[in-house]
């Protein structure tokens, strides 16, 4: 194996086709080189790529349960220190594992400063126990448990807002990033590995079979995400925003019609209403992040 | 030489001298007066180790896991409702194999909440895959680190342990100990050596999932590898007493056992109060005689058997309750005796700290000879109207 080998992260696991946290597996190996220790959490990715006795990951690879991914990550850390080795070390977890069951574990990791990545693949509900919304969960989205019905428009409440919460512990350095910009994502691993201290990234992980699109259209679907504002792609340095993609924008409409999980807005009607709050939630996306491109006149 | 310690303070000198490279705790009474200390070596560069404040007992547990499968030597204490937050972790490093050591301050469980002494926090964790060592002493809470590390880490085992000592009773009370040096113990414990680890150059996957295809082969595996550790504790107890001079090859230890009619069983500090009752009984001329338990997990059921052959009656004490059974100790005695004729009889006593005297000993024999048992000892019948 080559440093940047693309088979850190073997293929012939079991992740649905189109599989974005598949992907972003692939792509953050990819980025991290074969000096890598990674810690998972219970989730899609960690099923789906280790079924005893068998495994995608071509560097040393540890899970342990659901919500401690950054607490063992803590304790790989203290004794490579103590050790003298230098690996990188990398936890990755899916919305419901950073967002809410690890939440605490996080939080300790980051306030203690620990020199790690945490990596979240956002597909924004916990799609491993089928499709149930999380704090990661947009709004409006119909899941599992947030479904749309008569007296509902799915997830009532936005996404919890993650990297803010993070910065706000200080980390050096903290990304967003999407399985649609595959070269942004793997600047920003490298570049997170290699700032000491924890530092966080947040890749946006379209799921065709939670979100109820086809397999192939995982990339247009991310890249829609992007281009209507309701995902930003950015940096933050010290907690200050360094960088953010800037997009001509499209309505949100062009995003949400393209997914089952919104297709209550549209039928039997279109539900103006709550489209408009979607739209304000890029709108507010866009004027925060500082993301619309203005034509020089 | 004997030294004149806190009970916190001795066993936190015991875990300095194993030298463990990753320290995770979170504080909790009363367990603080061992992770304060151990902080203050690690401050002083006594100990060459990274003491991570953790934000939890979970957190303390996960990390001491991560550090473990990286390839150090692991420390964690806890105690009540710190363990029960751990349950879930316990089962993890015990399943993935993984050699931590961790002192139990035993504390009883809410609610109602109580900071005082009982064994429900350990023995609830029973069926987590660790195995279990009581101590009576503090001589027996600092000696049995050096023991747990050296069983644990065997690579035939490879499993955690914790080590039990009575939360005030003992942590708290100064004692003499005969504390060993740094050089014995070297002498005895050696340095730590992975069965695997994290490595780069080595990439293994720890913790994959198992289908039904595969998962009872590892339970059997653990299990196995938990009888397997009786023969361990046995050899390595035995050592220890070769060098040291006290002897931990027994999984249970008797005393005054040989020609007793009644035999009592217990775990903990409470054996001291025994003894002292015994030979208050021996003296009146009853004959009763304490069979001590050292190691709970893994249980020394045929040597309870063997031990008890000649007696009448056993009464067993249990610092815990299985709600709407009985005492765990008397459950897996009761088991050990089957098919024997010997009536084995409960008594649940002394829970959230409640005290045991010498006559509260007295008093149970009494009853056992009636046959009176299966029972909580103790009760304030004003209370219970």
């Amino acid at each position: 194996m080559t440093n940047g080998s693309c088979d850190l992260f073997e293929s012939g696991h079991r992740a649905c086709g189109g599989c974005a946290a598949a992907l972003a597996a692939k792509l953050i190996l990819e980025a991290a080189g074969e000096d890598t220790i990674v810690v998972s959490a219970t989730g899609c990715m960690e099923v789906f790529s280790t079924p005893y006795p068998e495994t995608a990951w071509k560097v040393p690879w540890i899970h342990s349960l659901f919500e401690n991914n950054s607490a063992v990550a803590s304790g790989v850390v203290a004794s490579l220190k103590k050790q003298g080795r230098s690996s990188k070390v990398i936890a990755i977890g899916g919305d419901g594992a950073t967002f809410d069951i690890g939440m605490l574990c996080i939080s300790g990791a980051f306030e203690r400063g620990h020199d790690f990545t945490y990596i979240c693949y956002d597909n924004e509900a916990y799609m491993n126990t089928g499709i149930q919304r999380s704090g990661a969960t947009p709004y409006d989205a119909s899941t599992t448990t947030s479904p749309a019905g008569k007296c509902s428009f799915g997830n009532p409440r936005p996404k919890k807002d993650m990297p803010m919460i993070l910065a706000a512990h200080g980390a050096p350095y903290i990304a967003t990033a999407s399985i649609a910009y595959p070269a942004d994502l793997k600047k920003k691993v490298q570049k997170a590995i290699n700032i000491p201290g924890p530092c966080y990234i947040q890749v946006h992980a379209p799921c065709c079979t939670g979100w109820g699109f086809e397999g192939e259209k995982t990339i247009a679907i991310g890249k829609l995400a992007i281009d209507t504002g309701l995902w930003v792609n950015y940096e933050m340095e010290n907690g200050m925003v360094t960088r953010a993609k800037k997009v001509k924008r499209k309505p949100v409409e062009e995003y949400l019609k393209e997914q089952k999980r919104f297709r209550h807005l549209f039928k039997p009607r279109t539900n103006d209403e709550e489209i408009a709050k979607i739209q304000q939630i890029a709108d507010r996306n866009a004027e925060k992040y500082g993301i619309d491109i203005v034509l020089k006149k | 030489m004997m030294d004149i310690m806190e009970g916190s303070h001795a066993v936190s000198r015991a875990v300095t001298f194993c030298r463990p490279e990753v320290i995770a705790a979170y504080p909790i009474t009363p367990q603080t007066h061992i992770v304060e200390a151990l902080a203050e070596i690690v401050a002083n560069c006594e100990l060459d180790a990274d003491y991570i404040t953790v934000e939890s007992e979970f957190s303390a547990l996960s990390a001491c896991l991560g550090a473990s499968a990286a390839g150090s030597r692991v420390y964690s204490a806890t105690t009540s409702q710190g363990l029960a937050l751990m349950f879930e972790v316990c089962f993890n490093v015990a399943g993935m194999r993984f050699p931590v050591i961790m002192s139990i301050v035993n504390r009883a469980l809410g609610a109602p909440l109580s900071i005082w002494n009982d064994h429900q926090d350990s023995i609830s964790l029973r069926d987590s895959g660790w195995m279990q060592f009581y101590s009576e002493d503090n001589q027996e809470a600092t000696d049995l680190h050096y023991l747990a590390y050296k069983v644990a880490e065997d690579h035939r085992i490879l499993l955690p342990s914790f080590v039990c000592f009575d939360g005030f009773i003992l942590s708290h009370t100064y004692e003499p100990v005969d504390m060993l040096t740094q050089e014995q113990v070297d002498s005895y414990l050696p340095p730590f050596k992975p069965y695997h680890r994290l490595d780069v150059k080595d990439p293994i996957s720890f913790g994959m999932f198992a289908s039904p295809d595969y998962y009872q082969e590892f339970r059997y595996a653990n299990d196995q590898a938990l009888h397997k550790a009786k023969e361990v504790i046995a050899d390595y107890g035995r050592e220890f007493g070769e060098m040291f001079g006290r002897d931990y090859s027994g999984l249970v230890e008797s005393y005054r056992l040989d020609d007793a009619d009644t035999a009592i069983i217990a775990l903990g500090s409470i054996c001291g109060t025994v003894k002292d009752a015994i030979d208050e009984m021996r003296d009146a001329g009853k004959k009763v005689g304490l069979l001590k338990i050292r190691a709970f997990r893994p249980f020394p059921g045929k040597e309870i058997a063997k031990a008890l052959q000649g007696v009448s009656r056993v009464a067993v004490l249990d610092k815990n309750i299985s709600l709407g059974s009985k005492g765990a100790a008397c459950l897996e005695v009761k088991d050990a005796l089957y098919g024997s004729q010997i009536p084995v009889l409960g008594y649940v006593l002394g829970l959230g700290g409640r005290d045991i005297r010498k006559k509260d000993i007295a008093a149970i024999v009494n009853n056992a000879e009636k046959g009176i048992g299966d029972m909580f000892y103790g009760l304030r019948e004003e209370e219970l109207k």
